[in-house]
């Protein structure tokens, strides 16, 4: 199992990273007309740097691995553009662009991973 | 995974919009209405939206993660018009019917601002739904 999660490298997880950043864009247009709602978004590099300083790690067989629903770091609130009389700040057209970019590069990532589990099945074959 | 979660967030801004437009619809359709009374004219309905946090849903246990809901209806506190129409059956000792303060301008607005709010939710389930469906063809041959 470790050899697999080994062989599929950062790509799993960046896709968990993906996929929640998509989450909390739908949050953003699902409260569109929500009075005093602050819109928020990910920022992977900062996911990334969390992860290479002070992420946790096992360093003995014994440790239990790390849960995967871990409240994510990098989640930041969005400074508009304009602001809006009801305090909210969400700009639609934004969140849309954004919503559109996270969707992109999810497939980039799958693509990614679908590249290494194809090399995977080739060696397991061995044709 | 957190693409199915999203199914969630978009469901209940979906039904939270429904809300909207029904009530605008229930405006429009009383905006003509009168009464015999100020206390009794039609006042236009207003939904409030609240979003869900992701806490208070978990502790819930629901299906719904950091959606969105309609709190309550409030009354448009604006103030109703007198019209003199002493043949109206309606009509009080003066001759007076009370109509609502329904203003169809605004209704107009409020329900393309629904439906646009609407389909964008639609575009993100659709997304979703794509990108769900293409990591499950990762496992297929």
């Amino acid at each position: 199992m470790n050899t697999i999660d080994k062989a599929l490298g950062i790509s799993a997880q960046a896709l968990g990273m993906r996929s929640r950043r998509m989450e909390v864009l739908s949050q953003n247009i699902a409260n569109a007309d929500t009075p005093n709602f602050k819109a928020r978004d990910i920022k992977f590099g900062h996911v990334l740097q969390s992860v290479a300083d002070n992420g946790l790690r096992a360093t003995a067989s014994s440790h239990f691995s790390v849960a995967e629903e871990s409240p994510t770091p990098g989640v930041m609130y969005r400074v508009p553009f304009n602001n809006s009389f009801d305090g909210n700040t969400v700009e639609l057209n934004i969140e849309q662009a954004q919503y559109g970019q996270a969707a992109a590069e999810y497939q980039a990532t799958l693509n990614i991973l679908e590249n290494r589990v194809n090399g995977l099945k080739r060696a397991l074959r061995g044709d | 995974m957190s693409l199915d979660r999203i199914f969630s967030i978009a469901g209940s801004a979906l039904s939270a919009q429904t809300v909207r437009m029904n009530t605008t619809a229930s405006n429009m359709a009383n905006a003509s209405t009168v009464a015999s009374s100020e206390g009794e004219a039609y006042r236009a309905k207003r939904t409030n939206f609240k979003a869900v946090l992701v806490d208070q849903a978990r502790g819930q246990g629901g299906p719904v993660t950091g959606g969105v809901q309609v709190t309550h209806l409030l009354s448009d506190p604006s103030p109703i018009r007198r019209m003199n129409d002493p043949g109206n059956p309606l009509a009080d000792k003066e001759g007076f019917v009370y109509m609502s303060n329904v203003n169809e301008m605004t209704e107009m607005v409020e329900m393309m601002g629904a439906s646009r709010s609407y389909q964008n939710n639609v575009e993100v389930v659709n997304t979703a739904r794509l990108l769900m469906s293409k990591t499950l063809d990762l496992i297929k041959t």
